[in-house]
């Protein structure tokens, strides 16, 4: 279980996770008309895990177990020279996305740089017939002309803070938390492994 | 995990979880080599430069896909167009390279040491590539990404490695780096093919015959007979060591059901290796050697290149 007492405030509980995705599990199938058309792919990590939510959910309202595939940027990132990811993530798309309505989904939208990196990297698997964002949460700050879709949650946040995301099935607990960013320490919404754990 | 390498020259300088790091980075770009893309922009505006001082092709190819997969430019060079041709220092050729801006070197020489003398010269980062008898560190990994894969580990496995361990760069990298990882590691050869002190390689037992050692292994690791490198006549006849050391069909039998083949290529088929058991689909796993040879160096490239800017 992790320990999120050092949070600033809590912008989101469990419930309150599992509100937003329903709803935006309904915006979703009111845009595409029904799931027959659409594809989740989450961006790792908590990206994925929201996706696999999301296709229950849609499971549930429409009978329809929809594509899930998740997506790793760490190769298509902007920042490679100055920062690799300590984590080793890999892309599982197991479908041919070509004509799909690709709805991607993330846990918090910032810079919009991951999703640029995202975009880039699911043009290379194939040709899907439009790409929608899904997103828990929108803090602002963005430095690319880039919007989501679908939002959870519009958070109002300083840059000097962290919005991070916890859930249940990696975490032990569910909630969205803002955090004064540590010095030395960088920002970005998935919590990094500890030291010494599990790499 | 801290991966804090500028070179890759020495592989008895990188630790176990460096190690399996490259290995376990090496297995996510697997994915990109399989897809219709096989392509990423990760190094985009990298120079790298291929400078290869002595014949190869496998390693050199491979190299040239691995920085070609990760949007690195390519410089080859080498080959009867190295101005060493001219009496060029290799010192002023680095340097001259070097005025390019280049940031990667990766080298292979016939002279050992050539790669760190290279890294002590420039500012770049150098890859060795094979220098002499002395490392080849990209194949030792490939050789480990292979039997990682198989058995999805390496420690605890009983390696033989069977052939001309004298001449071999390949066991200069290998031996130390599977001793690192946990494996047991025999050499097994005509004694005029043994190195002096293998100790200092690490092995842990040294044998002179094939069929004693052959039914407790994991891993046999083939060397190549280097027909070119046999002047001083180690053993009478290819024949004579085809029949004492060489991985027959009739040595089949005598392995573990489980046991794989590996083997560094290029084959001389009839010498160490029947073509029968470098074409078993069920214990050869040559050709993926070659593939993990595209993973690992991208890897090494992804790893060293990437997070050093301020």
């Amino acid at each position: 279980m992790v320990d999120i007492s050092q949070a600033k405030s809590i912008c989101m509980d469990a419930s309150e996770v599992d509100r937003a995705l329903t709803r935006i599990a309904h915006q979703i199938l009111e845009a595409n008309k029904g799931a027959s058309d659409v594809a989740l792919v989450g961006i790792v990590t908590r990206g994925d895990t929201l996706a696999m939510r999301l296709r229950d959910i849609i499971r549930d309202i429409e009978g329809i177990e929809v594509p899930l595939g998740k997506l790793d940027i760490s190769f298509y990132r902007d920042d490679f020279a100055t920062y690799i990811s300590p984590e080793l993530l890999n892309t599982d798309i197991p479908f041919d996305i070509d004509g799909l309505h690709v709805v991607l989904v993330d846990d918090v939208l910032y810079t919009g740089r991951t999703i640029r990196a995202a975009l880039d990297a699911l043009m290379d698997i194939g040709r899907p017939a439009c790409v929608q964002l899904a997103v828990l949460a929108d803090r602002g700050h963005r430095e690319l002309p880039i919007r989501a879709d679908y939002v959870g949650k519009n958070i109002p946040s300083s840059s000097s803070e962290n919005v991070r995301l916890y859930l249940e099935e990696i975490d032990g607990i569910t909630a969205m938390a803002i955090f004064d960013i540590a010095p030395g320490s960088r920002p970005g919404s998935a919590p990094l492994p500890q030291k010494g754990g599990e790499r | 995990m801290a991966f804090n390498h500028k070179h890759l020259i020495d592989i008895r300088e990188y630790s176990a979880d460096d190690i399996m790091l490259l290995l376990e980075t090496a297995q996510r770009f697997k994915q990109i080599n399989e897809r219709r893309i096989k392509k990423v922009p990760t190094l985009k505006g990298f120079t790298v430069v291929n400078m290869f001082n002595e014949p190869s092709t496998r390693t050199r190819s491979s190299f040239e896909i691995a920085e070609k997969r990760l949007s690195c430019d390519v410089l080859n060079f080498g080959g009867s167009s190295t101005s060493s041709v001219k009496g060029e220092s290799l010192t002023d050729t680095v340097e001259t390279l070097c005025s390019y801006k280049i940031d990667m070197i990766v080298v292979r020489d016939k002279h050992a040491g050539v790669p760190r003398k290279i890294a002590d010269t420039v500012d770049a980062h150098v890859i060795d590539a094979g220098d002499g008898k002395h490392q080849h560190p990209t194949q030792a990994l490939l050789d480990l990404y292979s039997i990682w894969q198989q058995f999805g580990h390496i420690e605890g496995l009983r390696v033989g490695i069977v052939g001309d361990i004298s001449h071999s760069r390949v066991c200069g990298s290998l031996i130390p780096s599977l001793k690192t990882l946990g494996a047991h590691v025999t050499i097994i050869a005509p004694p005029t093919l043994i190195p002096l002190n293998p100790e200092v390689l690490g092995v842990d037992e040294v044998s002179l015959k094939l069929d004693e050692v052959l039914p407790s292994l994991d891993v046999v690791y083939m060397l190549r007979i280097q027909r070119e490198r046999l002047e001083g006549a180690p053993f009478p006849s290819l024949r004579e060591y085809h029949m004492l050391f060489g991985l027959t069909k009739e040595r089949d039998a005598l392995m573990k059901p489980e046991a794989i083949i590996c083997h560094p290529g290029p084959i001389n088929r009839g010498v160490e290796l029947d073509s029968y058991m470098a074409d078993n689909p069920a214990r050869s796993v040559i050709l993926d050697q070659v593939y993990a040879g595209v993973l690992v160096r991208m890897a090494a490239l992804y790893l060293l290149l990437g997070g050093n800017e301020q």
